[in-house]
């Protein structure tokens, strides 16, 4: 009986769990989870924190899910260091637990930079529940929130919160909020329809330091902003960014990057130990690299692949990209890959802009090849181009039909669509 | 498991399989109110390319590898071991559009709500899926394939 143990009970653990167990139902499966809730949706703080969605309808799988695949659950337990000469995970308070397989899936932590005043009453992050629970119950006496970070998750902090009737400033250090992953037309129109809802956008700037309240110093009260302007708030919700939780690996032989570097079987470059999820850096089919992308899915399939591999069927990981899709304030946009090249010469740029519809088109291509497109208004056929783009297809015989109203599946070269029709 | 082909070279682009998709996925199965009257919308499930003289009638296909499955945020979409077949639970979906962003046939979209997606769910109260049955040149074929 093989013994596997998971260290992280998240998208990537709960992937692994589901693979191991198609292969091997039998071996003894261990998952140590930091997290005193079973699982959830990560992504789903948001919902939780705007009241869309409760402890119970933000799980990820059902109840019974731990005990329907036999899984031994530690949760609330730290994984505090790993001996792989022994293949033993010690955990907080010295308990040792063999493995024949390991997966290395703890995660990112969210960044939170030095500042002065970040150890005041009322600063949270948003990407675990526990501190999205702290923030929630001090929605009912707060009024105002700054923001940090004009990314993902920051935007969608700002959504949960104007949702619970709190004033929102979004401040983000670079000119565009969402620069990550749109282009400027793409992030003016974000940017205006957060207004639109109320949020307070400020780029350009960042909080300098956090205030605290005239009549108690402990609790939030403000921010001064680079320019020395001070915004009065109740609540500072940090959402930069997350680094990979590598920190089990440090000083060990196994290879970190800036994530723990993995190849396309998702094993580490010690054998028998196996990354997925943040805290790894993995293929990245446009880059043909490794490279980090904290995002869900990826972590979910990281997870599958790795379980696979560990129970002796051997699956290759496809790899992700840059790759988002949102729906802010119900403005549906879908971006993919490359859409702010450096120098653009080298590139074709094909777009469409209707604003009278708030509908929003671009896609870029170098050598007759997709490496990015940003689907904004209209989302319902970007699954083509994402295709087409992960594939590297050829698309110079259909170019210039590819923004077309009547662009799909019909449009492709013949051979192509015979092939997405053959029934697999 | 159930699975629904399409024979490219009998279709004639006439769009019935959208009628009939909507009026099957709406409250009153009525064509009139389903049209003109019923909130929310109803929304086809099908979507009909034309690229003269070729038209073809699209849909889920079920995959086997289940991109939307593994890509869904919230556990909304699940591949049933039983059937086969890809499965939308409403309840659980938040409308996150990750699924439309990684469907190779473009086959998901939102519903009329813009609250959550819509997908075909081959008719599970129909013996033949209502876009074949109804399709008036068999060019659409329900047919049972191996899992």
């Amino acid at each position: 009986m093989t013994k596997y143990v998971i260290i992280g009970g998240s998208a990537g653990g709960i992937g692994a769990v589901e693979a191991i167990r198609e292969v091997d139902p039998i071996g003894t499966l261990t998952v140590i989870s930091e997290e005193t809730v079973p699982q959830y949706s990560r992504p789903m703080i948001s919902e939780y924190v705007s009241r869309e969605a409760t402890l119970d309808t933000m799980k990820y799988r059902g109840d019974q899910f731990w005990k329907n695949n036999n899984v031994q659950t530690l949760t609330g337990r730290t994984a505090t260091k790993i001996d792989f000469t022994k293949k033993q995970v010690e955990l907080d308070g010295g308990d040792k637990i063999d493995y024949e397989k390991l997966l290395i899936a703890t995660g990112g932590k969210p960044f939170v930079p030095r500042m002065e005043g970040g150890e005041k009453g009322g600063v949270f992050t948003f990407t675990e529940l526990s501190s999205a629970k702290g923030l929630e119950s001090k929605l009912e006496q707060s009024k105002s929130a700054v923001v940090i970070g004009g990314g993902l998750i920051g935007v969608s902090a700002s959504e949960a919160l104007v949702k619970r009737g709190i004033n929102v400033t979004l401040v983000e250090l670079k000119d565009n909020i969402l620069n990550l992953i749109l282009d400027k037309t793409a992030s003016d129109i974000a940017e205006k329809v957060l207004t639109e809802a109320g949020v307070t956008v400020i780029t350009g700037q960042t909080v300098q330091r956090i205030l605290g309240k005239k009549d108690n110093e402990t609790a939030v009260g403000g921010v001064v902003m680079t320019d020395g302007t001070e915004i009065p708030c109740d609540l500072v919700v940090v959402a930069i960014g997350v680094i990979p939780r590598t920190e089990l690996v440090k000083g060990t032989p196994v290879k970190v990057n800036r994530g723990i570097v993995v190849d396309r079987f998702m094993r580490t470059s010690i054998p028998d130990v196996y990354a997925c999820g943040d805290v790894a850096e993995a293929h990245d089919f446009l880059i043909n690299g490794n490279r980090l992308l904290p995002l869900w899915p990826l972590a979910h399939v990281g997870g599958r692949v790795a379980g696979y591999n560990m129970a002796g069927k051997k699956a290759e990981y496809e790899g992700g990209t840059i790759m988002s899709s949102l729906k802010y304030f119900d403005l549906p946009v879908i971006a993919v890959g490359n859409v702010n090249p450096e120098d653009s010469s080298d590139y074709d740029v094909l777009v469409e802009l209707k604003p009278e519809q708030t509908v929003y088109k671009k896609i870029l291509l170098k050598d007759n090849l997709i490496i990015g497109f940003i689907f904004l208004g209209d989302i319902e056929k970007a699954g083509i181009l994402f295709r087409l783009l992960k594939n590297h297809v050829d698309v110079s015989e259909i170019k210039d039909r590819l923004l077309s109203d009547d662009f799909g599946i019909v449009t492709l070269p013949e051979q192509l669509r015979q092939e997405m029709f053959v029934v697999n | 498991m159930k699975r629904v082909s399409i024979k490219e070279e009998a279709c004639i682009g006439c769009g019935l399989c959208q009628v009939y998709c909507t009026v099957e996925h709406s409250k009153s199965k009525d064509p009139i109110k389903a049209y003109l009257k019923e909130q929310p919308r109803p929304v086809s499930r099908v979507r009909v390319e034309t690229n003269n003289p070729t038209s073809i009638s699209i849909r889920c296909q079920q995959c086997k590898d289940t991109p939307c499955v593994t890509a869904c945020l919230t556990g909304a979409m699940t591949l049933d071991k039983e059937t086969g077949l890809v499965v939308h639970d409403a309840e659980k979906c938040i409308g996150c559009w990750t699924c439309i962003m990684v469907c190779p046939y473009g086959a998901i979209k939102p519903d009329s709500t813009g609250k959550i997606i819509a997908k075909c769910d081959l008719c599970p109260n129909l013996e033949v899926p209502a876009c074949v049955a109804n399709c008036p040149n068999e060019a659409l074929v329900c047919e049972e394939v191996e899992q």
